[in-house]
């Protein structure tokens, strides 16, 4: 039993370090520090800086231009990432689309799409959901039929996550409404910029336009395009939700969103004193802190696991449920440290080059919007719910 | 990184495990539990002997172990069979005596190893509510030593202890941690009453009257007044053990519970195919993980300086507070009717799951020690 990384495991985290400290814009840090929002162009950047080094694949092997790292260099880099301030790597091609063609792709997707995927040349989004199917996402309606060389699609998908500045999806279709529900689906590429997709803004709860709807019309979408056998589509959507969900606990975003909270309840006076002194505010505070020093060991039990050569399986669900209830409840005190102040909804103040006087304490503006947003983390990826199913099912038996 | 026991640990654990599950069933347990002594001399010698015990110390003062992993291996052990052999008194009070005592005091180690003496740490006072520095009993010098006089509540096996070590102020406010000292005192010697009960959780307990004990003065362990640093240091190794009993026992409370739900029929389908059941049971399962890193980062902080160790320990012990309760209430509610009799042993499990929060500070007195520790670190 030893919880200390190896010399050179704390080695990689100091390169890492180096790296954020070195390269990382203080622009960007800053940004993502204070929890204000970010553009696509801030992304990129973010994207353009890693790739150069050679870590925006992190989870794909060498011969693909990955790093090649194992499960604990893969946590430790993430947490370094999420506590230094850099901005989330979008996911959906490097960490999703990325490994299910390196497993299932022909030859000639991995040498078309992938290099694009690392330089930038694509943004890719997910088309999983659609209306209506919540979290049984195998219900899939989106038809897609051969014709010739070309599927052509029709439906609609939902909760397309920065869909808006994506010019490629990858998407679950229906290609055998006979089969049973599984065994009908295909997972194909299609080109954004084909006649017939529509892609209309979904505004959530906090005036943000992160999700949206995405139409398809008699889309054309050449046979090249289809990844691996039709009517097999359910097998690589499964290998994508499971694939690498050892940071799914999101510890790294916690350990930093408890910092700044710290940093907000040190200021925001209570009685004459700093909130963080006041007695109910302090036990709150303390417990959530000590779910987390709790969860950080159970994350590292599991990436030891894996790094033994243990395959995460149910045990994602747990890291999920709790690390998205630890930082649920961050947001949640976050937003009750402001006071009255959470209550102004002044949207400008929530990017970058606000110029006025700010409303309220530092960092009001976003508090209560970004609670209200991170509401979806028990919600996407599997509801917490279903997370439970999967838990009662694969760990307990039941 | 590697969150697995060493070898010798491993088959500590195993040779415990064994000797539980055969010599130590539930019936005999409870017997064991339930008798006018409170414990089994035979089984304890017994335990001592696969080294239960000697596992608890270091090599220094005559055992063979005496890391942090080591004793959360035993009383991982211990808590899954629901032992109630005084093995938290020895580990206390051994512990004391390592980290203050003179070489003569320390002879005393050996008895604690071997198992040929039964000690029991006599601290809590009425009133104190697990405080560790409220100490109202006093210790006034004499020509020949000291002189104790005091109350102390709820000693854990008090009427089979040889070996008291007692908390008594030589000086210094009610509260102060200056002032306190340390006094290992004979059960036998004049003056020390015991009003002995029974526990609801099992094994037995006394009130402790001393009214003009005389001691000698190699009676005291360390200097007179400084005996909070040994306190804390040793009721922090108690601390680590509750927790990590407490594990084993949810361990076997989650799998009684599971079999039941497999096996209980309902409406003419398993409980457990009930999503409502299987929901609660996810999360005592997350829970329990969440418990057992808790235990583990306790273990590993025991060599870490003061406050980190301090804290580790008051944030294990506000986790597995929180969580036994919530494991046994949780455990007794799937099992609905039966869960509420005498007969199934899961019921005793809970039971001990939720007077381990009684024990050495509650989850509230932890998480407010956790929150002063804190402000002391910044």
């Amino acid at each position: 039993m030893d919880l200390n990384f190896t010399p050179e495991e704390e080695a990689f985290r100091a390169e890492v370090q180096g790296f954020l400290r070195d390269k990382l814009p203080a622009r960007l840090r800053d940004k993502v520090k204070a929890g204000l929002r970010l553009t696509r162009a801030d992304s990129v950047e973010w994207h353009t800086l890693l790739n150069e080094r050679g870590w925006l694949a992190n989870h794909w092997p060498t011969q693909y231009g990955g790093p090649g790292w194992n499960a604990v260099q893969k946590f430790i880099f993430e947490h370094e990432c999420a506590v230094g301030g850099a901005p989330r790597i979008v996911p959906f091609g490097v960490n999703m689309l990325g490994p299910v063609l390196i497993k299932y792709g022909s030859e000639a997707q991995k040498q078309y799409w992938l290099p694009r995927i690392l330089n930038g040349d694509d943004w890719w989004c997910q088309g999983y959901s659609e209306p209506g199917s919540g979290s049984d996402l195998a219900s899939v309606k989106t038809t897609a039929v051969r014709e010739g060389d070309h599927y052509i699609v029709n439906g609609q998908k939902t909760w397309t996550t920065l869909g808006h500045h994506a010019n490629m999806i990858f998407c679950l279709v229906r290609t055998n409404k006979e089969a049973k529900q599984q065994s009908g689906i295909s997972f194909l590429l299609v080109d954004m910029n084909s006649p017939g997709v529509e892609v209309r803004p979904i505004i959530t709860l906090d005036g943000e336009h992160e999700v949206n709807e995405v139409f398809f019309t008699d889309v054309k979408v050449p046979v090249g395009n289809l990844v691996g056998e039709e009517n097999k589509g359910w097998t690589y959507a499964k290998y994508l939700l499971t694939y690498e969900r050892t940071n799914i606990a999101g510890v790294g975003f916690s350990v930093a969103a408890l910092e700044r909270l710290k940093r907000i309840a040190a200021k925001v006076q209570r009685h004459g004193r700093p909130l963080i002194e006041d007695p109910s505010f302090a036990t709150r505070l303390a417990k959530v802190e000590i779910d987390l020093e709790n969860m950080k060991t159970t994350n590292l039990r599991v990436i030891a696991a894996v790094a033994g050569g243990g395959v995460p399986g149910a045990e994602s669900s747990m890291l999920k449920i709790r690390g998205t209830e630890i930082r649920q409840e961050l947001t949640s005190l976050t937003r009750r440290a402001m006071g009255p102040y959470a209550l102004p909804f002044i949207e400008e103040a929530m990017y970058e080059g606000y110029a006025d006087e700010p409303v309220g304490p530092a960092e009001a503006a976003q508090a209560a919007a970004i609670y209200f947003n991170n509401r979806k983390l028990s919600i996407f990826g599997g509801s917490n719910e279903i997370q439970k199913n999967i838990i009662s099912k694969m760990i307990l038996g039941l | 990184m590697n969150f697995e026991h060493t070898e010798d640990r491993r088959m500590l654990a195993d040779t415990l495990n064994r000797f539980i599950t055969e010599q130590y069933p539930f019936e005999v347990r409870n017997e064991v539990a339930g008798s006018e002594q409170g414990l089994s001399t035979a089984v304890w010698q017994q335990l001592a002997e696969i080294g239960a015990l000697g596992a608890l110390f270091p090599e220094s003062v005559g055992g063979f172990g005496g890391a942090g992993f080591d004793v959360s291996v035993v009383f991982e052990s211990l808590g899954r069979g629901l032992v109630v052999e005084p093995f938290l008194g020895a580990l206390i009070v051994g512990r004391a005596l390592a980290a203050a005592g003179s070489p003569a005091q320390q002879a005393a180690l050996a008895g604690l190893i071997d198992g040929s003496t039964v000690a029991a740490l006599a601290h809590d006072e009425p009133g104190n509510h697990y405080e560790l520095s409220r100490v109202a009993t006093r210790a006034t010098a004499t020509a020949n030593g000291w002189q104790l006089d005091g109350a102390k509540a709820v000693v854990l096996q008090a009427q089979a202890a040889q070996l008291l070590l007692v908390s008594a102020r030589v000086a210094g406010d009610v509260e102060a941690e200056d002032g306190i000292s340390l006094f290992l005192v004979p059960a036998d010697a004049a003056g020390v009453q015991l009003r002995g009960y029974g526990r609801i959780d099992g094994g037995r307990a006394a009130e402790l009257s001393l009214q003009g004990v005389q001691l000698g003065a190699e009676a005291l362990l360390g200097g007179a007044g400084q005996g909070f640093a040994t306190l804390e240091l040793a009721i922090g190794w108690g601390l680590l053990a509750l927790c990590a009993e407490a594990v084993g026992a949810m361990d076997v409370a989650k799998q009684y519970t599971l079999e039941y739900l497999q096996t209980r029929k309902q409406f003419g389908v398993p409980i457990g195919s009930f999503q409502a059941l299987q929901h609660r049971m996810a999360d005592v399962l997350l829970e329990i993980e969440q418990a057992r890193s808790a235990v583990i980062n306790a273990a590993a902080a025991m060599e870490a300086d003061r406050l980190t160790r301090e804290r580790a320990l008051s944030a294990a012990k506000f986790s597995i507070g929180r969580i036994g309760a919530r494991v046994a209430e949780e455990a007794v509610q799937m099992h609905g009717g039966i869960g509420m009799t005498w007969e199934l042993p899961l019921a005793h499990y809970a039971k001990r799951l939720v007077m381990i929060d009684h024990q050495l500070g509650d989850e509230d007195h932890h998480l407010q020690r956790y929150i002063a520790l804190g402000r002391s670190v910044a």
